[in-house]
């Protein structure tokens, strides 16, 4: 189906604010994102020796690795949502483009998956004792960088896996080799920032982060198409 | 098929010879010793790990584009073939970096990007495996070899930029000293003993490929 491009982003919007709005409404799936999120952070501390490596020293890590494993629980609901009650056959029966439809989910899941990212910050800074102090707007834009490029491709591969077998292991299996590139990357810029380091000193991962996020999103928005293909 | 099994038999014959070339007739390397000699079979099965991977790529695009399923048959074929040559790469890898890195596993951007080959080609095979209806299988698989192809760059140079930022001190450069030139040739002859042993084994997976869906065909017409 052609559309123009505003009808796209218009009914791209909707999708993304019906997302949005239901989950508000339940509110189950946030919930249950920010205290697993914060659980992990809290396993974290426990796992490892204390007497040879401060917490400060895992924070990074510790905090992106927790990012990942709510934005894979996040995601593995995306499609599977909508597959209750037929909700996906009124969604592909729309006149809309499937581009629009990929864009809206995307943009859904990453406003959920910033969301939960932005809960999971003060927490971390609670447990793990770091100061953010001058290291808040590199850390907001590395965290956005990072995430665009994962969840795009997680977009994909969560309606992909919805009506696969054994799906809720499938979608990491898939995902977590994609999220190797902006996990590093973002781990290594939070460190740097976190011991004080200019933001400026990292531009060389920015803009592997940056490349990664065209990249992905162009490609993820070409082949997603392909799934509905019937 | 029968392509397939000359293929094979060749390749099999060509490594052989590769082997007795490379104990028999080509010098010891002065420093790393004979534990040199795993190198021709880790860089060519290497070499064409990373071709079964390009090529499930290119081929899951073109299935995209033009739907033809025998583009998804050969990406199949490709892919299992592949995860065996990466297996390969990953065991002779530690066997010869004991002895030489002086420890098993190092994070080197190859190394790395070889082990997530691996795991991409598992997660596609496994998606396969997982789906049922011919034609929807064709079809996320081939999104996830088109993404999956275009992720072992990013990988290459995230673990490098990684390094960089983390150096090791005393490694033995893996671009090695330049090789004399008998060392060369044995390479370059098992390489291409490798490629004709990945031709063959793909020819073969994919002629059974197609008996596959030739009796799937017949058994949905029966019914």
């Amino acid at each position: 189906m052609k559309a123009s491009l505003p009808g796209t982003i218009a009914a791209a919007l909707i999708i993304a604010g019906k997302d949005l709005r239901s989950e508000l409404r339940r509110r189950t799936a946030l919930v249950s994102a920010v205290v697993f999120a914060a659980l992990i952070l809290v396993i974290f501390n426990f796992a490892r020796d204390p007497t040879s490596l401060r917490a400060e020293q895992l924070a990074p890590s510790a905090f992106w690795i927790t990012c990942a494993f709510a934005a894979v629980t996040a995601l593995s609901r995306a499609f599977a949502v909508e597959l209750e009650h037929g909700a996906l056959d009124g969604l592909l029966l729309a006149p809309v483009p499937r581009e629009a439809l990929f864009l809206g989910k995307f943009l859904g899941n990453l406003v959920f998956v910033l969301l939960v990212e932005s809960v999971a910050l003060p927490l971390f800074v609670l447990f793990f004792n770091v100061s953010l102090k001058g290291a808040l707007p590199g850390i907001t834009l590395v965290a956005l960088l990072a995430t665009v490029g994962f969840v795009a491709v997680g977009t994909v591969f969560s309606a992909l896996t919805a009506r696969v077998r054994f799906n809720e292991l499938m979608l990491p299996v898939l995902l977590l080799p994609f999220m190797l590139p902006p996990l590093a990357g973002a781990a290594q810029v939070t460190a740097a920032l976190l011991n004080g380091r200019p933001l400026l000193e990292s531009a060389g991962w920015l803009r592997l982060l940056l490349v990664y996020d065209i990249t992905f999103v162009t490609l993820s928005l070409l082949v997603f198409p392909a799934l509905f293909d019937e | 098929m029968r392509t397939g099994r000359v293929l094979i038999v060749i390749g099999l014959l060509g490594v052989t010879a590769a082997y007795v070339r490379a104990i028999a007739f080509t010098g010891v390397e002065a420093v790393q010793g004979p534990a040199q000699k795993i190198m021709y079979v880790h860089v060519p099965s290497a070499w064409c790990a990373f071709m079964a991977f390009s090529l499930v790529g290119i081929c899951s695009g073109l299935y995209l584009w033009l739907g033809d399923r025998r583009l998804d048959t050969f990406s199949e074929a490709s892919a299992e073939v592949g995860i065996v040559l990466t297996g390969l790469v990953l065991v002779t890898g530690p066997i010869w970096g004991k002895p030489i890195w002086g420890t098993w596993w190092q994070w080197e951007p190859r190394l790395t990007s070889t082990l997530f080959l691996f795991f991409l080609f598992v997660g596609y095979l496994t998606l396969r495996r997982a789906m049922f209806d011919p034609a929807e299988r064709a079809r996320y698989s081939a999104v996830v070899g088109i993404l999956g192809a275009m992720l072992v760059p990013f990988i290459h140079l995230s673990v490098y930029m990684f390094r960089t930022i983390h150096p090791r001190p005393v490694v033995l450069n893996p671009e090695g000293p330049t090789m004399p030139g008998a060392f060369v040739a044995t390479l370059l002859f098992s390489l291409s003993a490798f490629t004709v042993l990945y031709l063959g084994l793909v020819t073969t997976r994919y002629g059974l490929g197609r008996l596959r869906e030739l009796r799937e065909a017949r058994h949905v017409s029966a019914a």
